[in-house]
C-alpha cells in the first residue's frame, strides 16, 4: 500500500473506563490528497488523530504513516508531519516566537543554523510575523490557533494532520487558511482535516471520511460518496401543489412541498422530462432547480443524524 | 515525498531551551530572590546586633568572625523547608505543567522520544538545584566577606583552616547538598509524572520531604532513618570537622544515588507507556 500516506487497520482504541472512542477504523489517506476528517463531536476524531501521533497507545490494530510502521517508525517519521491537535497550546508567559523556538529546538533532525529563517517564515505565513514578540497569554483565540499552525509549518512536511485548523478564525483569517492548505495541497503535501464545517470539506478536500460514534461510516474521493446520494429537483411555481402532483406522477419520491416549493428526489427520472411534463399540465413554473445532494444531507444520510454531540 | 533519510544529531538545544524556560521564567525569579534574601537578612541581623555567643546556631556565631560563615548559616536554615520548597515546585512542574498546558502532546508529536524527555527535564532539575544552593551560598559568602571580611575557617573540630582551604570546603557542602537536593527532584519528577495538576504534585513531593523530616525526628523509628530521603541531609556537617569524617557523607550519596535511580526508573515506567490525553 505504497500510494497511502496514512493507512490504519483495525485501529481500536478503549479506554479504562470501558469506553470505545474508536473502533475498528480502517483509514486509508491517498499521497497528496485533502482528506476531510468528518464527523460530530465526540464521534472519535481526536482520538483517532492522537493514536495516528502515537500519544495514545492502540487496544488492537496497526497504522502506518508516510510508509513506515508507527509507533516504531516515529523517530523518522514524525519530523515529516505537522500536526495541530485538539487546539493549540503553547507557554503563556513566552512570546510566538520563543514559544516556536523551544518546539524546533526539540526538534534534533533539523539544522540549528537556519531556525531563525525558519521560524520567520512560518510566523509569515500565517501573518503573525508583526506579533511574534508578544506574549502568548496576550494572543487572541484566532492568533492562538495561527501560532499552532505556524508550528506545523517550521520545516517542510510531507503530510500535516489538522485538528480543526479554522477554529476560532475570524472569516477572514479562514479564507487565508483555507488558501494556505490549498497551496501547500498544491506543492504535494498530503492533508488530513478534521472538521465540523462541511462548507470547509466543500471547498478544499478531495477525500472524505465520516466518523460515527467511533466508526469510520464512510470514506472515499469526495465525489463518489457524492454520487451514491441522489439529486433532487427543486420547482418554484404558484401551484406548489400542482407540480407536487406531477413530480408523483413521474416517479419522483420524498415529495415535499413548502410555500411556493416543490421538492422531490430524482431517482432515475431525467430533469429535462420534469420540465415538459410540468409545462404540459399547465403548472405555472417560475423557478426550476436540480440540486446534487448537499454534504449536509449526505451526511445525515450517513450517520443518521445531524451535528448532535455522540455519546 | 521526499525520500531524504532524516537523521536525529547530538544536539543540547533542547536541554538549553529547558533551562532557558526554568530560569527566563518570572514566577522562578521570585523564587530566587527569596532564596537569596535569607542570607542578606541574616548579615544584616548580624551586622545590626552581633551575637553576644553563645545564645544562635554556631555558624551565626562565626560570622563576625569570617563572612564566609553566613553563607554556611544561610544554607542550615534554608536546607529544611526553602530549598525543598525550590526544588519541588520546578521538579512536581517538569512533566505535570506541560501536561497541564498541553505543550506536552506538542513536545511528543515534534517528536521528543518519552525517555529523552525525562532525561532532559531530570538534568535541568539537578542544573536547578546546584543553582539554587550556589545561590544561597554565594550571596552568603560575598556579602559575608564584604561586611565583616575574610579570615581562617574554625573547624567544628576545633582546628583552624587557612581562608581558601575554608572557601574550599564551602564548595565541598554545596556539592552534597546539591546531590541530595537532586534526589528530592527525582521523587518529584516521578510525582510529577502521576498528575497534570504541577500544584498538586509540587504539595505531594513537599509532603514526602517534610513528612521525612517529621519521621526522621522521631526517636522510636530509628530502625527506618537510614532509609529516608532525608536522613543523610545534615550530614554536609561533617565536611566542615578537620580531618573530614565520611561515616555519614558516604553513605548519603549512596542513599541519593539510590533515590536517583529508583525514581528515576519508576518515572520511566508511568511515563514511557502512558496514554497522553491532556
Amino acid at each position: 500500500m505504497t500510494d497511502l500516506a496514512v493507512v490504519s487497520t483495525g485501529l481500536t482504541k478503549r479506554f479504562r473506563s470501558g469506553q470505545v472512542a474508536v473502533n475498528t477504523v480502517d483509514l486509508a489517506v491517498p499521497y497528496g490528497s485533502v482528506y476531510g476528517f468528518l464527523g460530530p463531536n465526540g464521534s472519535g476524531k481526536t482520538t483517532t488523530i492522537r493514536l495516528l501521533l502515537g500519544l495514545v497507545r492502540p487496544t488492537a490494530g496497526t497504522h502506518r504513516l508516510l510508509g513506515s510502521a508507527m509507533p516504531g517508525a516515529a523517530a523518522r517519521v514524525l519530523p515529516r508531519v505537522g500536526a495541530l491537535v485538539e487546539g493549540p497550546a503553547f507557554h503563556p508567559y513566552l512570546s510566538g516566537l520563543d514559544n516556536l523556538r523551544r518546539l524546533d529546538a526539540a526538534d534534533r533532525t533539523v539544522e540549528p543554523r537556519s531556525a531563525g529563517a525558519r521560524i520567520d517564515a512560518a510566523l509569515d505565513r500565517v501573518g503573525l510575523l508583526a506579533a511574534r514578540r508578544k506574549r502568548y497569554r496576550h494572543y487572541s483565540l484566532g492568533m492562538r490557533q495561527r501560532l499552532a499552525i505556524a508550528a506545523a509549518l517550521l520545516r517542510p512536511r510531507d503530510l500535516l494532520i489538522l485538528d480543526e485548523p479554522t477554529n476560532g478564525l475570524d472569516p477572514q483569517g479562514t479564507r487565508e487558511v483555507r488558501s494556505l492548505l490549498s497551496a501547500l495541497s498544491a506543492t504535494g503535501t498530503t492533508v488530513v482535516l478534521s472538521t465540523h464545517l462541511l462548507s470547509e470539506v466543500e471547498q478544499i478536500c478531495s477525500h472524505v471520511g465520516v466518523m460515527h460514534l467511533g466508526r469510520l461510516v464512510a470514506q472515499g474521493p469526495l465525489a463518489e460518496l457524492r454520487a451514491r446520494t441522489a439529486p433532487s429537483v427543486e420547482v418554484r411555481s404558484a401551484d406548489a401543489a400542482g407540480a407536487a402532483r406531477v413530480l408523483t406522477e413521474l416517479g419522483l419520491t420524498e415529495v415535499v412541498t413548502v410555500g411556493e416549493t416543490a421538492t422531490g428526489v430524482l431517482g432515475g427520472v431525467v430533469p429535462e422530462k420534469v420540465v415538459a411534463a410540468l409545462v404540459h399540465a399547465d403548472v405555472p413554473v417560475r423557478g426550476f432547480q436540480v440540486r446534487s445532494a448537499d454534504l449536509e444531507e449526505m451526511f445525515v444520510q450517513l450517520t443518521g443524524e445531524g451535528f448532535d454531540v455522540s455519546g | 515525498m521526499s525520500a531524504v533519510e532524516l537523521r536525529a544529531r547530538p544536539s543540547t538545544r533542547f536541554f538549553r531551551s529547558e533551562l532557558w524556560l526554568i530560569f527566563g521564567r518570572r514566577r522562578n525569579w521570585v523564587g530566587m530572590a527569596v532564596l537569596a534574601a535569607v542570607p542578606v537578612l541574616l548579615i544584616i541581623a548580624v551586622k545590626v546586633s552581633p551575637p553576644g555567643g553563645g545564645g544562635g546556631p554556631d555558624f551565626v556565631n562565626q560570622i563576625t568572625q569570617n563572612g564566609v560563615f553566613a553563607a554556611l548559616a544561610a544554607l542550615t536554615l534554608e536546607l529544611p523547608l526553602f530549598l525543598p520548597v525550590a526544588v519541588a515546585s520546578i521538579s512536581a512542574d517538569s512533566i505535570a505543567g506541560e501536561a497541564n498546558l498541553g505543550t506536552l502532546r506538542y513536545l511528543l508529536a515534534v517528536p521528543v522520544d518519552r525517555v529523552r524527555l525525562l532525561v532532559v527535564k531530570f538534568a535541568a532539575i539537578a542544573v536547578f538545584a546546584l543553582a539554587a544552593t550556589l545561590l544561597v551560598a554565594g550571596v552568603g559568602a560575598l556579602l559575608g566577606l564584604a561586611v565583616f571580611g575574610g579570615g581562617p575557617l574554625v573547624t567544628l573540630s576545633g582546628t583552624t583552616l587557612p581562608f581558601w582551604a575554608g572557601v574550599g570546603r564551602l564548595v565541598l557542602v554545596c556539592g552534597y547538598l546539591t546531590v541530595c537536593l537532586t534526589a528530592m527532584g527525582a521523587i518529584g519528577m516521578f510525582v510529577s509524572t502521576l498528575t497534570e495538576q504541577p500544584i498538586g504534585a509540587t504539595i505531594a513531593t513537599l509532603v514526602l520531604t517534610v513528612g521525612s523530616e517529621i519521621l526522621d525526628a522521631i526517636p522510636q523509628l530509628a530502625v527506618i532513618h537510614r532509609y529516608l530521603p532525608t536522613h543523610y541531609w545534615l550530614a554536609y556537617t561533617d565536611l566542615l570537622r578537620d580531618p573530614v569524617s565520611y561515616d555519614q557523607v558516604v553513605p548519603g550519596l549512596w542513599s541519593a544515588t539510590a533515590y536517583i535511580l529508583i525514581f528515576g526508573a519508576a518515572a520511566w515506567a508511568r511515563f514511557a507507556g502512558r496514554d497522553v490525553t491532556s
